[in-house]
């Protein structure tokens, strides 16, 4: 007797810690989600804020300049203009009226022979001390290892770090130039926009206009039909739609324009707009069938038509659920990566017009991360970029939710 | 003058109104009463057409408004929407200003240019009985109002574009009672211009306010008669238990 | 009457619209199954790419997407069941319940591309599983977790309260009640939500291309530290980078047939499960 009640009081015991148990365990899972966003942003962010200290010149070089040049600083920009012979004289840059000689690190050995240069290199620094000292206009990009350091008549420029205008200020993308990489975000930033804003001005009336047929005009037997075909849109893989982009819009684009290049930003703003469509369409359809039936007899009471009905009472009762699916889609198309990437040309320049290639920023990151080393400023870059999106849809998300929540007043 | 011939109507199956008829003259305020799911509603919204907008339904008989049957093929069922006004059970405001919402039956029947639709929307909130109340706040929304005012907002709505024939469906049933009082002041002011017919469950209400009244029950138009007559001595047995609340 | 015929027109121009969206996705399916559907044999489902992926199957890439689903289904659904039987049963309708949801809503709203990136940095890198089937799979898991907690929510949420207050006052504890009343109840419905996660995780190229996929690898994986193909980034890499773009493009079509089926069929499937359990429901 005693032992079997013993034996439940002990069950009864045991049940309740296994609860217990249970109960943190789910508590745990409860929180993953906000765990799972506290890690996306500590990693993105850390890796991506390495970028500003992180040199604005190769890794492990320095720029060395006569000591008689009154220049004391360059950014990425002008060293990237100057190596490129686009500026030639350092007046243009604040300096002396004096012409710009580039010195690359190679030309050493064209002036002296490996003797000259001694054991290892051993006298290289000092030979090329010598070199920077006799020239005014000289600037030399040379290894830190050989770089004339205390050498009378030479001034090493000091290794500057790339600063947050010269990443969201900077006009040029080229990441993997020298002898400072170009890591200019406006050409992306202004590609996405361009191809996002473009998709939504296409998917919107053709989104809307479908939403208005199913919610209003579409019997009851087509609309159970057309509603998970359009959902099915929704479900194809992107990849795929890149694909159908690539082999099929491209060469449509290209022919009816008349271009050189059927990857256009306008081909991206196409896919991408088909992408979109099932979004808005879903969340548009559903928002004017919520608008009550007591609206749409008031209406009709009065002798408007269905149409003036539509337009006068269903749509700006549906307007907040209306533009968050706007929104929704906006998200959708700016974050949009694999057929962006293979129907836009990806050319990372200021786009000029939708008739020319662009490059967005998933785009980009997707092109390049294979190819970026681990750790160094390009690399960082790109996670820069994940930050840029990561923050764009968080305050899309968060723009979307208040819209949608912001309904009209339903009076008693 | 409104009159209904051998009306039959129907929701897929369901017999909904069985072979109903009676005439309701101009000037005159007509009240349907009878417990809830007796057809009275379905047959108020047959005037103006609103049954068509539930799918599955099915009419025979005859609804002639001024000798026309409105259901004819020739009928443009918005213009026979402007001509006869209604008022629903619940204070149905558009989310738009109260200007806004009484002027938007001038406008979407192109009624007028501004000036006359600003004075109309004056005349029919005075006719209402509401303009003094909101004159100061024609821009606010017309949720800001309550829900008497909102429900009379709604007839003043009903009135703007001049219709002659006003269809109220239970329009005092989610109102307290001093809102009721109002809405039926109104309804005796409004007898001299407008032809009305009214549905409420409240008897006391149809007592108070109508020339003539119908007694609902199942479908079946049981008496029809005028009011004082229904309610001091009614023909039928059925109707007088209603009358002293033996059931519904 | 001018505003009878401003309705025509707009009428005529709505339907002329659904059409056309609906004409845009036959247009699209239709290509890609009329172009695909010459090339898929038993031999392309079986055998692995040879001659530069020019030709041969695709064998590889459908058992490497297959591990894909699977490992991310590992790790996302319990996870997200256990997540919405959080938020759902136990945690009341506080401030913590307000932002986990909407930290579920952001977390669904970030770009596949973000969730590569934070796969290579953390799982790839950080942990130093390298590129892997288990760091795509993890990746994975947490792009789909916020639609396995939704539609798990949504499941738990049709269930009327009376079930569990009627459990509840019959003894039962909160722990049984859960178990034995809600979540059979509620299973169909969890169960149609992780199918529609099955066709998200086996369409996704962008999570995968850091963490995982392989350009070419004939062999099949031993272990979850192997890289492997997958379906979607196959059909990119034949799409876009062949050298012999005649000679390509069928295996592409081909892939992209694939691709679509299986996301299809996954699709239908849920969409089938959900009418199936409705219905069962409803009788009841």
């Amino acid at each position: 007797m005693t032992s079997s009640t013993d034996y439940t009081y002990k069950m009864k015991h045991l049940r309740r810690i296994i609860e217990r148990i249970v109960e943190s365990i789910l508590t745990v899972s409860g929180a993953i989600t906000s765990i799972a966003i506290l890690l996306i942003v500590v990693f993105l962010f850390k890796e991506g804020f390495g970028l500003f200290s992180s040199p604005s010149v190769e890794k492990g070089y320095v720029l060395c300049v006569n000591a008689d040049n009154t220049i004391e600083h360059l950014n990425p920009y002008q060293i990237k203009k100057i190596f490129d012979s686009e500026i030639e004289n350092w007046k243009e840059l604040g300096g002396a009226d004096e012409a710009i000689a580039l010195f690359r690190f190679e030309e050493i050995f064209n002036h002296y022979s490996d003797e000259e240069l001694g054991e290892e290199y051993s006298l290289l620094p000092e030979k090329l001390g010598e070199v920077i000292a006799q020239n005014i206009g000289i600037i030399a990009f040379v290894p830190e290892k050989y770089a004339p350091k205390d050498i009378n008549g030479v001034k090493i420029l000091p290794i500057e770090s790339i600063t947050l205008s010269d990443f969201f200020g900077g006009k040029e993308w080229m990441p993997t130039s020298t002898p400072s990489p170009q890591l200019g975000v406006l050409p992306l930033i202004l590609g996405t926009l361009l191809v996002s804003i473009f998709a939504i001005i296409i998917a919107l009336p053709l989104g809307l206009g479908v939403a208005i047929y199913l919610s209003e005009l579409a019997d009851e037997r087509t609309r159970k039909i057309l509603k998970p075909a359009i959902e099915l849109l929704a479900g194809i893989p992107s990849v795929v739609y890149g694909f159908f982009g690539l082999v099929v819009l491209v060469p449509i684009v290209q022919k009816t324009f008349d271009l050189a290049v059927g990857e256009t930003a306008l081909t991206g703003s196409i896919i991408l707009a088909i992408m979109a469509l099932p979004t808005i369409i879903t969340v548009a359809e559903d928002a004017m069938r919520n608008t009550p039936r007591a609206m749409r007899e008031a209406s009709l009471a009065l002798g408007a038509t269905h149409w003036q009905t539509i337009y006068k009472v269903v749509v700006p009762y549906a307007a907040s659920g209306i533009s968050a699916a706007v929104v929704l889609g906006i998200g959708r198309a700016i974050g949009e990566t694999m057929a962006v990437l293979m129907v836009t040309g990806n050319a990372a320049v200021m786009p000029h017009s939708l008739f020319e290639p662009v490059r967005t920023i998933p785009a980009t990151i997707a092109a390049e991360l294979g190819e970026a080393p681990s750790g160094g400023a390009h690399y960082q870059a790109l996670f820069m970029l994940g930050c840029i999106l990561f923050l764009i849809t968080l305050i899309i998300s968060i723009t979307a939710e208040v819209i949608s929540k912001r309904q009209p007043n339903k009076g008693l | 003058m409104i009159e209904a011939k051998n009306i039959d109507f129907y929701y897929g199956d369901f017999h909904a109104l069985k072979n109903i008829s009676m005439a309701m003259e101009a000037n005159t305020v007509t009240a349907f009463i009878g417990p809830s799911g007796c057809g009275k509603s379905t047959f108020l919204r047959l005037f103006n057409r609103m049954n068509d907008l539930i799918d599955g339904t099915r009419l025979t008989g005859e609804c002639l408004v001024d000798g026309q049957n409105i259901y004819s093929k020739s009928i443009h069922v918005d213009e026979l929407r402007k001509k006869i006004g209604m008022v629903f059970q619940k204070a149905n405001p558009f989310p738009k200003s109260i200007f806004e919402n009484v002027a938007y039956g001038l406008r979407v029947n192109n009624m007028g240019d501004k000036s006359f639709i600003r004075q109309r929307v004056e005349e029919s909130l005075a006719a209402a009985a509401l303009w003094d109340e909101v004159k100061d706040k024609l821009k606010k929304s017309a949720f800001e109002l309550s829900g008497g005012q909102q429900q009379r907002l709604c007839i003043a709505r009903a009135l703007a574009v001049s219709p002659s024939i006003l269809l109220m469906d239970e329009p005092a049933s989610a109102l307290d009672p001093i809102s009721t009082s109002k809405i039926e002041e109104l309804i005796h002011s409004l007898k001299k211009d407008y032809t009305i017919v009214i549905v409420t469950h409240n008897m006391q209400q149809a007592a108070r306010v109508s020339d003539k009244t119908g007694f609902f029950m199942l479908g079946d138009l049981i008496e029809f008669s005028d009011t004082k007559k229904m309610f001091l001595s009614p023909e039928k047995e059925q109707t007088q238990n209603y009358i002293t609340g033996r059931f519904g | 009457m001018s505003r009878k015929v401003s309705q025509h027109i707009a009428f005529i121009t709505f339907r002329l619209l659904g059409s056309l969206v609906v004409g845009i996705l036959f247009w699209i399916l239709g290509f890609i199954i009329y172009k695909g559907i010459s090339v898929i044999s038993w031999d392309f489902l079986t055998t692995a790419p040879t001659d530069g992926m020019m030709s041969g199957g695709i064998f590889p890439a459908i058992v490497g997407t297959l591990c894909l689903v699977i490992g991310s289904i590992i790790f996302a659904f319990p996870l997200g069941v256990m997540s919405a039987i959080y938020t759902n049963e136990y945690a009341g309708n506080g401030w913590i319940v307000k932002f986990i949801r909407v930290m579920t809503n952001n977390l669904s709203g970030i770009p596949s591309i973000v969730f590569g990136l934070f796969g290579m940095a953390l799982f790839v890198n950080t942990l130093g599983f390298g590129d892997s089937i288990l760091a795509a799979s993890l990746t994975l898991g947490l792009l789909i977790l916020p639609l396995v907690i939704r539609t798990t929510e949504e499941a738990l949420k049709a269930i009327p309260n009376s079930f569990r207050t009627g459990s509840l006052a019959l003894g039962a504890s909160k722990l049984q009640t859960i178990r034995k009343v809600v979540l059979p109840m509620a299973f169909p419905n969890i169960i149609t939500g992780l199918i529609l996660s099955l066709g998200r995780v086996s369409g996704e190229t962008a999570p995968i291309l850091f963490t995982v996929a392989a350009y070419f690898l004939p062999k099949l994986p031993n272990s979850i530290f192997d890289q492997v193909m997958a379906l979607p980034y196959h059909l990119y890499v034949v799409a876009t980078s062949g050298t012999d773009v005649g000679a390509s493009r069928p295996i592409a079509y081909g892939t992209a047939l694939v691709l679509i089926a299986i996301v299809l069929l996954i699709n239908l499937l849920a969409t089938f499960l959900r009418r199936y359990f409705g219905k069962k429901v409803k009788t009841n």
